[in-house]
């Protein structure tokens, strides 16, 4: 019954998305203010609809209700309830329904916090949104039914995918989405605005607040998936190039192009064209992603749910929304007439540096996730593009990228000189070729390159601190505006981030060994004993626990136990490995394969910095969301100071 | 005019990209598969002592005998092993496949007691404790199974457990149709 519900609900909420992506685009035209309005009122309407489905089906997977077939395919009710929940969106047709959940829930924060919007512009916004939700809805509805029933209904299900069966990773898809489809109302402003013909600052100032939080949650999304990666696939690493991230990675850095060039729209009216047209990739690249890890065209170590005829929808999709933009944009776009004139040096200037250098690691990423697939159509040569290109490639273009971040604050609109910036950051640069010598050597004389990369991290932290302090200074101690604030605690976060990256990457050490209990082993300045292998029993999988004690000079340190769990249901494997991190550095255990009579393979990884990764990941988060915490950018802000500035006037 | 060219940069990718995405998928790519060497070609050697006591081993004549033969490289210790077992175990009860098993890197006890633990598909069982036959035959590891026909030729060689799907969308059509 209560599936049934849903699948109701979502059915009328397909009728209400087509209503609401069509009467208020003709009432924009017309000029039809009731036909607009209803706009906001469908908007709601949808959103509740979507709610009251994505409720039933949680209830069917809370209850275990194994007559509705998505929950006997993904769910088992020995399963701890965390995972029965997660599982909602831990499949093909429940993640979709995630999808057209948030997209239908921005939608309706768009009508509730978009009062201030023009009536036409946020007729357009809604019912693009709407037109975006029609797709997912009739791809919900038409291929992908999350209540299907099942006849008899079986006495147990399958059970979710045991890598899946993480607290990390329970909550890594619903930020990532929030991230995706976050990007799908700065689309939906990019398309009104070429609608309208019409880019200005106020276009800027309205469309940045869910830029940036689309961006906080795609950069959290993103840190979340790479902890996950880093702890439950045991290799030790947290990036691996693998088509998955790069599909993630892809509109968070064309996301991050669009959050600096809005600015420059915002202050100087420039940039335009340009900046609607990242708006429009920001969300077509997050579709791009949706579509190969989906359709199966690229492996994956990571890729679920993969079906080619769902590719075909999906393709279908994308081409519609993505070409449909881009055609929109290739006939309007020409029209949007930039104003401000500038200096190659000057804020402008830096930003523009900003976007190609940011587009160009976007279009790397690209080339070199796809490479593989048209090489293969076209000669039948199978290759995989890994580390080695991405390192090769991606890295040295970050390395202006974060040459200029600094500077770029410290240079003023219009025209600016660079020396006396550069000698404001003298203190920075003192510091980072310092870090960058002591790092070259007294840790790894080998490492130039890591030693390079480390003084860059010390640069932007130094650097970015540097600017705010001075600015505090300067202003007498009053607290800047936030959004100054947020982009001084993001751009240290990212330095945070590469010197976690860059110790971890170059400076780790690895022990591999085979071991029996009893065994002992040097690693890393510990002694290290394998006491115990035991057999355990979980809620749903068995495991072999391995008990390993470290001691620093006789004195215990600690102790770790790595386990390898075989969840019975779908006999896969998964390694749980044990971290003992102090901040500073991870210490990485996990147990391999063996046997009584030869031992077990036991793997230790020493990662210096390594929590640093996720720590600078989640302040650059913290730095958007105290960025968008500043009055000026709220939603409502634009209305109110034009309240209270008309009666001085 | 070459400005407005510019502008239909962006779009002009997008459909080089769609191009190649239906492509793919029309083409029923599979991306995972890496291929192997052996598809095509006559079987490598095959020169193996045999697992079971009192069994004479297994020699080449064994790939060529007119009807297909499913060839399987397991062990005790591999738990994938584990996974695909009942699919031959099904396959030679109910298909009356003629399966050739050997016990790669793996005791020959240790395998005769998994063997006698899970039930023993195999009709011709060998044992490779060096993992030489392993070598001739391109192995990356264990599980691997490979389709010959009946005149000894490398039809599909699949790299990790089969599945279900592998077996009804692969092996049984095989099994029916090589002779």
């Amino acid at each position: 019954m209560v599936a049934e519900l849903g699948h109701f609900a979502l059915i009328l909420a397909l009728a209400v998305a087509l209503v609401q992506g069509t009467l208020p685009l003709l009432g924009a035209a017309r000029g039809d203010i009731r036909l607009m309005d209803l706009g906001r009122t469908a908007a709601l309407a949808q959103a509740l609809l979507v709610i009251v489905a994505f409720g039933a089906l949680t209830q069917a997977y809370v209850t275990s209700d194994f007559s509705v077939a998505n929950v006997v395919a993904n769910s088992h009710s020995a399963k701890p309830m965390l995972y029965k929940v997660s599982g909602v969106w831990g499949n093909h047709e429940g993640s979709m329904l995630l999808w057209a959940l948030i997209l239908a829930l921005f939608g309706a924060a768009v009508a509730v916090f978009g009062a201030s919007l023009p009536d036409t512009l946020r007729a357009r916004v809604l019912a693009i949104q709407a037109l975006i939700g029609v797709g997912f809805l009739a791809f919900l509805l038409f291929t992908s039914n999350p209540f299907e029933r099942i006849s008899p209904p079986p006495l147990d299900g399958n059970g979710l995918n045991p890598l899946l069966q993480d607290p990390g990773l329970a909550f890594h898809p619903p930020l990532l989405y929030l991230g995706y489809v976050g990007f799908s109302v700065t689309y939906a402003f990019g398309i009104a605005a070429l609608l309208e013909g019409r880019v200005d600052a106020a276009w800027a100032r309205w469309v940045r607040p869910w830029t940036l939080a689309a961006w906080c949650f795609l950069t959290l999304g993103i840190a979340l998936g790479s902890w996950w990666a880093y702890y439950i696939l045991g290799w030790g690493g947290f990036w691996f190039w693998d088509p998955v991230e790069n599909a993630s990675l892809m509109p968070w850095l064309a996301g991050t192009a669009l959050l600096h060039s809005a600015i420059v729209v915002e202050k100087r009216d420039a940039l335009k064209s340009w900046t609607v047209l990242l708006a429009i990739l920001a969300f077509s690249l997050s579709l791009l992603g949706t579509f190969l890890v989906r359709s199966g065209v690229l492996t994956s170590v990571h890729a679920f749910a993969q079906d080619p005829a769902r590719g075909m929808f999906i393709l279908a999709f994308l081409l519609l929304v993505t070409g449909g933009g881009l055609a929109l944009y290739a006939w309007r776009a020409p029209q949007l007439q930039g104003g401000g004139l500038f200096q190659p040096i000057s804020r402008e200037g830096a930003l523009i540096l900003n976007n190609l250098l940011l587009c160009t690691l976007a279009a790397t990423v690209l080339l070199g996730t796809l490479y593989p697939l048209f090489l293969d159509l076209l000669t039948g040569n199978k290759v995989s593009v890994g580390p080695p290109f991405f390192n090769a490639t991606f890295v040295p273009i970050c390395a202006p990228l974060f040459a200029a971040l600094c500077v770029g604050p410290y240079l003023s609109w219009k025209r600016a000189e660079l020396w006396p910036a550069l000698q404001r950051l003298r203190l920075a640069f003192i510091a980072a070729v310092v870090a960058a010598i002591v790092a070259a050597t007294a840790i790894d004389s080998r490492a130039t390159l890591a030693a390079l990369a480390f003084g860059f991290g010390v640069w932007l932290i130094v650097g970015s601190l540097l600017e705010f302090g001075q600015r505090l200074v300067r202003t007498g101690f009053r607290l800047p505006p936030r959004s100054a604030l947020g982009m001084t605690i993001a751009h240290a976060g990212l330095g945070v981030v590469v010197l976690g990256a860059v110790a971890t990457s170059a400076w780790n050490t690895e022990l591999i060994k085979t071991m029996k209990p009893g065994d002992t082993a040097s690693f890393a300045g510990f002694n290290v004993k394998l006491d115990r292998i035991e057999n355990l029993q979980g809620p749903n999988y068995i495991a072999e626990r391995a008990t390993l004690s470290l001691s620093i000079g006789g004195r215990p340190y600690t102790v770790m136990t790595p386990e390898r769990r075989l969840f019975t249901v779908q006999r896969r494997q998964v390694a749980e490995t044990s971290i003992h991190t102090n901040l500073l550095r991870d210490i990485y255990a996990t147990l391999g394969e063996g046997e009584a009579q030869n031992g077990w393979v036991i793997r230790l990884y020493y990662n210096p910095l390594a929590p640093w990764i996720w720590l600078g990941a989640a302040l650059c988060a913290l730095g958007g969301f105290v960025s968008l915490s500043d009055r000026r950018l709220r939603i409502g802000a634009p209305s109110r100071t034009r309240a209270v500035a008309q009666p001085a006037e | 005019m070459n400005r407005r060219l510019l502008f239909l940069l962006p779009l002009a990718t997008l459909a080089l990209m769609a191009g190649f995405f239906a492509w793919s998928l029309l083409a029923g790519r599979d991306p995972a598969s890496i291929g192997s060497v052996l598809v095509g070609r006559p079987a490598p050697r095959l020169d193996v002592k045999p697992l079971r006591e009192g069994e004479p081993p297994l020699t080449d004549a064994l790939l060529k005998t007119g009807k297909p033969v499913i060839v399987n490289f397991f062990a005790s210790w591999c738990t994938p092993c584990l996974a695909e077992h009942p699919l031959f175990t099904r396959l030679a009860e109910r298909d009356g496949a003629v399966i050739i098993g050997i016990a790669w890197k793996n005791k020959p006890d240790e395998a005769r007691t998994w063997l006698k633990r899970l039930g023993d598909p195999y009709k011709f069982a060998g044992a490779d404790l060096e993992g030489r036959a392993g070598l001739d035959w391109g192995l990356s590891g264990v599980p691997e199974t490979y389709l010959i026909d009946g005149q000894g030729i490398v039809r599909r060689h699949f790299r990790g457990p089969i599945t279900e799907r592998d077996l009804n969308e692969t092996i049984l059509p095989f099994l029916k149709g090589a002779k």
